[in-house]
């Protein structure tokens, strides 16, 4: 079963299921990653998730990931980590060559799910972005801790030069591109939806699964 | 503290009382206290750049402190910015006119690929209040607009600033362009930003890593008197 969304974002969970092969992901990650686990029937694969909530400080991502390895990889045969740089400028990469596990290539999930190249190939700076599950969570990641429900007049400063909020959208979803359209017209800015499914997600993960 | 300044009129505050009240009222983002305050003083004729140290500077000082120590969180910070911009705004005029001490002469911009700019502004506005003049690039600057902006500009410092780990290593290209015309040493370059730490300051050759406005009006203060007494030394 996955967990609510707010038990992703803040809490995380712990490994599930008597699998041989552990993924250790971001809580932002944990319905698609349980959607392809069930898709490709990977029985041998357990899911522990941290909390989302770590990349507003992405400075506490490699630490967690850390710990978490120190506590279950002896448990298991393999451990994959479904991060991608996130943010720590090398410092999850550093973790996981230390530990002897792989993880996610790419600076973060908008690029592996656009995929790497098609992301870099774009170049776009001025582009806020929302996956499914941060539209789904925007003001867990963005209202609250902007302070912009408290203080909306502060909305310029943050997002003053951004133009764009692309959502890319791994499912197909009226309500939730409902969602991320309102969270484009409360910044401010105009509104564009990219259809991604999983992109470099799905590869990268059934890579982990055969080993 | 907001119910019981209700009534708090200003103007009958003495003028130690008025400015531990203007240090509350940065700290709660209140521009229009601020505006009102700083008014008060120059009636009072308080020198404009007594009232931008003592009052302003100060009261920002406590906010700066309290973020670090994570009292304080960013919307604040940007609220008693606000507040402190709102006075600024009235002094800056008359800091020209009266002759304000000049620190030294800041170029600021962040790097090539970001456009998040709220450090970068707050150290520009630090900076400001220490006396420096800032000369500021706003976002996403080439090298060529760094290296246009030192030759046009003269300052003492270089300052650069990114949010993001995939823009950082711009830097590093801004001062290897830097070294290959033979100018690095003509500038302190001072670097700054929420992924960036001291070791990665050093490792791309820069003078300093700056983790706060604070620290970066600290250093630049330390490096230009650095400065200037090496040129008394050498002359």
């Amino acid at each position: 079963m996955i967990p609510d969304d707010a038990t992703l974002t803040t809490t995380g969970t712990a490994p599930e299921g008597g699998g041989r092969v552990l993924i250790l992901a971001c809580g932002a990650l944990a319905r698609e990653i349980t959607a392809l686990i069930r898709l490709n029937g990977w029985d041998h694969i357990d899911l522990q998730c941290l909390p989302a909530i770590l990349h507003n400080h992405p400075e506490r991502i490699a630490p967690a990931v850390d710990a978490a390895l120190a506590d279950h990889q002896p448990e298991y045969e393999r451990v994959f980590v479904a991060y991608a740089d996130c943010g720590t400028g090398g410092a999850l990469e550093r973790v996981c060559a230390e530990r002897g596990v792989e993880m996610i290539a790419g600076p973060h999930c908008y690029a592996f799910f656009e995929g790497v190249e098609a992301f870099a190939d774009r170049d776009e700076i001025t582009a806020f972005y929302l996956t499914d599950f941060l539209a789904r969570q925007f003001d867990a990641f963005v209202t609250r801790p902007l302070g912009l429900d408290r203080h909306p007049e502060l909305r310029d400063a943050y997002f003053g030069h951004y133009e764009t909020l692309v959502y890319l959208a791994q499912t197909d979803d009226p309500a939730l591109t409902e969602k991320a359209r309102r969270a484009a017209e409360a910044l401010g800015l105009a509104f564009e939806r990219r259809s991604t499914g999983y992109g470099d997600l799905a590869p990268a993960l059934a890579a982990a699964a055969r080993g | 503290m907001a119910d019981e300044d209700d009534d708090l009129i200003l103007s009958e505050l003495d003028d130690e009382e008025l400015v531990a009240q203007m240090f509350d009222d940065l700290y709660d983002g209140l521009k229009e206290e601020i505006e009102e305050g700083v008014n008060i003083l120059l009636e009072r004729g308080w020198e404009p750049y007594r009232i931008l140290t003592e009052a302003l500077v100060g009261g920002m000082t406590i906010v700066g402190k309290d973020f670090r120590d994570g009292i304080l969180f960013v919307p604040e910070v940007l609220l008693a910015a606000n507040a402190m911009k709102g006075g600024m705004s009235i002094l800056k005029p008359l800091l020209a006119e009266t002759g304000a001490p000049r620190m030294g002469k800041m170029v600021i911009g962040t790097v090539k690929g970001d456009i998040h700019d709220i450090g970068k502004n707050l150290v520009s506005m630090m900076m400001e209040g220490a006396g420096f003049e800032v000369v500021d690039l706003g976002i996403n600057n080439a090298v060529e607009k760094y290296l246009e902006a030192l030759e046009t500009e003269q300052p003492d410092i270089l300052g650069m600033s990114a949010l993001l780990t995939t823009t950082m290593p711009y830097m590093k290209v801004v001062i290897d362009t830097m070294k290959e015309k033979g100018i690095r040493d003509d500038y302190i370059v001072l670097v700054g930003g929420a992924p960036l730490n001291e070791e990665f300051g050093k490792a791309i050759g820069a003078d300093a890593y700056c983790r706060d406005a604070a620290v970066a009006v600290e250093t630049a203060k330390d490096f230009v008197a650095r400065k200037h007494n090496q040129m008394s030394a050498q002359a």
